[in-house]
C-alpha cells in the first residue's frame, strides 16, 4: 500500500494532474489556489514539462486551448473571478470539441468578491459561463483525497469525451492538508487523430474550429455535440449516499458543504431524527436518478450551500418538485456550522422550510 | 510547355471571400510562398484570427487552427510550447493584434516565443463593415468615427513595430507594404526571413505588412494603394525596426 | 470514537501553521485521521493567523473547528476572541509572556506556559510556538512525546539542521508546564 502523505488540496490537484501525464500548465496568480501554480513551477522544469505564467487568465485558457489542439493533456487553475475571464476559452474549447482541463477553487463572489470559501459559481460551471450552447463535466471534491482523485477522473474523462473536465473545489478544500495516498494508477491514452501535429505530407490538413457561418452545419454540430452530453449524463454521474438506507430526511450537499453536513446529520441521529446525505460529486452530469429514487422514500429535502442556493434548483428539478425542499446557506466566504445545518434539519422535521 | 508561373502549394485550390482588391490574396501568396521555399508546410501549424482573415484555416494547406479575437499569439504559445519542433505561425489583423489583443501580443514578444506573426495593418476593421481600429489614422472616416478620428477624443494609432521594438524580447521586427511590386519583394523577404527565423530558433519574429482596404476606404483598387503612399506610410515608415542577429553581427 | 479538535492562534509570523502541521504530522504518525486547515489570505501577512487541526480515530467530517476541544494562544486579541468557544472541559495552552489576563472560566483547564520567555531562554526565540505544543503534547496520550524528534526532523529542512535540536529542546522544556 501507498504511503500516507500531508497535502494541501491544492498541492494534490497538481501531483495528480502531473501523474495524470499532464505536462503542461498555464496559469495567472489568484488567491486561494496558488498552490498548483507553484507546485507546477518547481516541478515541471525537473520532468521535462512546461510551466508558464502567463499575462492573464485569458491568455492562460487560449494556451491551454492551444496545447490541447496540438494533442496534450494541458491544464489551467484559477478562482472564481479568474474563471469568469477563462469563460471565453472555454466556449471555444467546447466549440471546438477538444479536451481540457481546468480547476476553479472557489472564492466568494460576485465582482471581486473576497477570498474565502465559496460555492457560488455552481451555475456559472454547470449551466454555461461562456456563450453558447455546451456543457462541461464539474467534478466536486469534498477531501484532499479527492482532490486527487478527481483530477485524475478529470483528465480521463475530458480525453473521453472531448470536452473540458473543471474540478469545482472551493478555498477550503484547497487550502486544508489531510493524508492522501498515490496509488500506481494505470492512465489511458486516447487517439487524437484531430490534433495539430504537422501533417508531413502524409494526411489532409486538420483544422481545429468553432466557426460555422452556415446555420445548418452549426446546428448539426450542436446536436452531435448533445448527443455525446447524453452519454456522460448516462454513464457518468457520481455520488456519496451516507445514513440514506431508512432516512426520512435527506441532506444534499457537495464539496465543504458535504463535510459539514456530514457532521449535522450524526447530531440528528443521535437525537432520532432519521435523516442521510446524498452528496453529488458529478455537478454536471447532476445525479437526478439518486435524487428522484429518494424523493420516492424521504418526506423532504434540505439543501446545504455556501451560495445564495443555486444547486437547490437542480434537486427541485431532479425531484419534479415532489418534496418540500429546504434551504441552509451562508454566502460572501461564510461557512455554514453544523448546528446551522441541524437547525435546518429540524425545521424540516417541523414541516417548516 | 514549361510552366512559370504557379499556385503555391501551400494555398489550397479554393476561390478566397475576400474584397476586390483586397490585398489579403497578396500576402496570402507570401506566407504560402514562403512555407513552400523552406518545405515546412507538412511541419507548420497555423492560426487564424477573428477579422478579414476569419477564414484563413480553410486557404493555407497545413494545420490550422481558429483563435479568439485577439488571443492568436497566446494560443500560438500554446502550441509552441507543447510542440517545439513545429511551425507555428499567427496571421492577424489591426483590431484582432493591437487593440483586443495587444496583451497578448506584446507578451508573446516580451518572452521572445519562437512563433512567426504575421500583422496586416490596412487601419481599418473590415470584416464588420469599417470601424475605426487601433491603428486608423488622425482625421481618417470610419463608420465609428464618422467625422475624423479626433485625436483628443478617442487617443492616437499605435506604431506596432516601433512599440515592440523597445522590448528586449523578440528577434525581429520590421514594417513592409504591398501597394506596389518593389514592396511586394521586400515584403516576401521579410516574411521569408521572420519564418526562417523561426527555423533557426531564434525567436519572436513580426511581419507588419501595410495593406489597404478600398471597400471600407471608399477607394477603387487603385486610388487605395496610392493612399498608402500618400497617407499610411509616412505615419507607418517601413524599415526593420530591431534585427537581433543582425546587430550582434554588425558588432 | 475519539476526536480533538485544536484551535490555534495568535499573530502572523509567529509559527502558528506550523504549530499546527507538526501536530497534524504527529497525529498522522499515530496513524489518526487528521485535518489541518489554515487562514489564509491578507492576515496572513502581521496580521492574526489561526489553523484548526482536527485529530480522529474516524474520518474527520468538517475541517472546520467552531468548538475546539484544546485551544492554544499566542496573543491577548486570539484569547478574548475564543475563550468562551472552548468545550467545557476542554483545555486552553495560553503563553504567559505574551498573555498577562487569566481566564476566568472554571469550566476549562488551563495552562499558563511562559512560552516565549523560555524560548528566549533556549536561544530559540521564534519558537515559543513548540513550547506550547511541547505543553500540549504531555496532555495528549492519542499523540504521545514519542517519535516526535522524527517529526522533528522531517519538518526541518536539512539545511537547518541546528534547528532540530532547538525544537527537542524547546519541546521538553514545555512538558514539564504540561503536567
Amino acid at each position: 500500500m501507498a504511503e500516507r502523505v500531508l497535502m494541501k488540496g491544492n498541492e494534490a490537484i497538481a501531483e495528480a494532474a502531473i501523474r495524470a501525464g499532464c505536462r503542461h500548465y498555464f496559469g495567472y496568480p489568484i488567491t486561494p489556489q496558488t498552490e498548483i501554480a507553484a507546485y507546477m513551477a518547481k516541478k515541471m522544469p525537473k520532468i521535462g514539462g512546461v510551466f508558464l505564467q502567463a499575462e492573464s487568465e485569458i491568455a492562460s485558457i487560449n494556451m491551454v486551448y492551444g496545447a490541447s489542439a496540438a494533442g496534450m493533456r494541458v491544464m489551467t487553475s484559477s478562482s472564481s473571478p479568474g474563471i469568469s475571464l477563462k469563460a471565453e476559452g472555454l466556449s471555444y474549447l467546447a466549440g471546438s470539441d477538444i479536451p481540457a482541463f481546468v480547476v476553479n477553487v472557489q472564492r466568494g463572489g460576485p465582482g471581486l468578491g473576497g477570498i474565502q470559501p465559496s460555492q457560488a459559481d455552481y451555475f456559472q460551471a454547470t449551466k454555461g459561463g461562456g456563450h453558447g450552447d455546451y456543457r462541461m463535466i464539474v467534478l466536486a471534491p469534498a477531501s484532499v483525497q479527492e482532490m486527487a482523485s478527481l483530477t485524475i477522473k478529470g483528465f480521463d474523462l475530458a480525453d473521453k469525451y472531448n470536452m473540458t473536465a473543471m474540478i469545482l473545489a472551493d478555498g477550503t478544500i484547497g487550502q486544508m492538508m489531510e493524508p492522501i495516498t498515490f496509488e500506481e494508477e494505470e492512465i489511458r491514452q486516447y487517439d487524437k487523430p484531430w490534433a495539430l501535429t504537422g501533417h508531413e505530407g502524409k494526411r489532409p490538413h486538420n483544422v481545429v474550429n468553432s466557426l460555422y457561418l452556415k446555420p445548418e452545419e452549426l446546428e448539426r454540430k450542436n446536436f452531435e455535440r448533445y448527443e455525446r452530453y447524453k452519454l456522460v449524463e448516462e454513464n457518468e454521474a457520481m455520488w456519496e449516499e451516507y445514513m440514506m438506507e431508512d432516512a426520512e430526511y435527506c441532506v444534499v450537499a457537495f464539496g465543504i458543504a458535504a463535510r459539514v453536513a456530514k457532521n449535522a446529520v450524526v447530531s440528528a441521529r443521535e437525537k432520532g431524527i432519521k435523516v442521510g446525505l446524498i452528496r453529488p460529486i458529478t455537478l454536471w452530469p447532476f445525479p437526478k436518478k439518486v435524487l428522484e429514487q429518494a424523493a420516492q422514500r424521504v418526506k423532504g429535502f434540505v439543501c446545504v450551500e455556501l451560495s445564495m442556493g443555486q444547486m437547490i434548483e437542480d434537486v427541485r428539478l431532479a425531484t419534479n418538485c415532489k418534496r418540500p425542499v429546504g434551504l441552509v446557506c451562508r454566502s460572501g466566504g461564510m461557512v455554514p456550522s453544523p448546528d446551522e445545518v441541524l437547525a435546518g434539519i429540524e425545521n424540516a422535521v417541523k414541516g417548516v422550510y | 510547355m514549361a510552366v512559370v508561373f504557379e499556385k503555391p502549394k501551400s494555398l489550397a485550390d479554393l476561390p478566397l471571400h475576400y474584397c476586390p482588391g483586397c490585398p489579403h490574396g497578396i500576402i496570402h501568396r507570401l506566407v504560402a510562398e514562403a512555407l513552400d521555399e523552406l518545405g515546412i508546410e507538412g511541419k507548420a501549424i497555423g492560426i487564424a484570427p477573428v477579422g478579414c482573415a476569419v477564414m484563413a484555416y480553410d486557404y493555407f494547406t497545413c494545420d490550422m487552427i481558429e483563435s479568439a479575437h485577439g488571443r492568436a499569439p497566446a494560443v500560438a504559445t500554446g502550441i509552441k510550447r507543447c510542440r517545439p519542433d513545429n511551425i507555428v505561425f499567427t496571421y492577424q489583423g489591426d483590431g484582432d493584434l493591437a487593440s483586443i489583443g495587444m496583451a497578448e501580443t506584446v507578451h508573446a514578444a516580451a518572452r521572445n516565443e519562437n512563433i512567426t506573426i504575421i500583422f496586416v495593418n490596412n487601419a481599418i476593421y473590415g470584416m464588420t463593415g469599417g470601424q475605426m481600429a487601433p491603428t486608423t489614422l488622425p482625421g481618417q472616416v470610419t463608420q465609428t468615427s464618422p467625422y475624423g478620428r479626433d485625436v483628443n477624443h478617442c487617443g492616437w494609432p499605435i506604431r506596432v513595430s516601433e512599440m515592440l521594438a523597445t522590448l528586449e524580447g523578440p528577434e525581429y521586427i520590421t514594417r513592409v507594404a504591398v501597394n506596389n511590386v518593389k514592396n511586394v519583394m521586400n515584403a516576401k523577404k521579410a516574411i521569408k526571413k521572420a519564418f526562417q527565423n523561426q527555423v533557426e530558433g531564434k525567436g519572436f519574429s513580426l511581419v507588419e505588412v501595410v495593406s489597404a482596404c478600398p471597400t471600407n476606404w471608399g477607394m477603387t483598387p487603385e486610388q487605395a494603394l496610392k493612399w498608402v503612399d500618400s497617407d499610411m506610410l509616412p505615419y507607418y515608415p517601413m524599415g526593420v525596426y530591431k534585427d537581433r542577429s543582425a546587430a550582434k553581427e554588425e558588432k | 470514537m475519539k476526536t480533538t479538535q485544536i484551535l490555534i492562534a495568535g499573530f502572523g509570523g509567529q509559527g502558528i501553521l506550523f504549530a499546527g502541521k507538526f501536530l497534524a504530522y504527529k497525529g498522522l504518525k499515530e496513524e489518526l485521521q487528521v485535518s489541518w486547515l489554515p487562514s489564509y489570505g491578507p492576515e496572513m501577512r502581521g496580521g492574526t493567523a489561526n489553523c484548526n487541526v482536527i485529530l480522529s480515530d474516524t474520518p474527520v467530517g468538517s475541517p472546520i473547528i467552531t468548538t475546539p476541544d484544546v485551544l492554544m494562544v499566542m496573543n491577548l486579541p486570539s484569547l478574548q476572541k475564543y475563550v468562551d468557544t472552548v468545550a467545557p472541559g476542554g483545555q486552553i495552552y495560553v503563553d504567559s509572556t505574551l498573555i498577562q489576563e487569566k481566564v476566568t472560566r472554571t469550566d476549562v483547564e488551563v495552562f499558563y506556559v511562559p512560552a516565549t520567555q523560555l524560548a528566549r531562554q533556549a536561544g530559540a526565540g521564534s519558537l515559543a510556538n513548540m513550547v506550547l505544543v511541547g505543553s500540549l503534547l504531555e496532555n495528549h496520550p492519542e499523540l504521545s512525546f514519542d517519535g516526535v524528534d522524527n517529526v522533528v526532523s522531517s519538518m526541518v529542512p536539512p539545511k537547518k539542521a541546528a534547528m532540530i535540536e532547538l525544537n527537542m529542546k524547546v519541546l521538553t522544556l514545555g512538558r514539564e508546564y504540561g503536567k
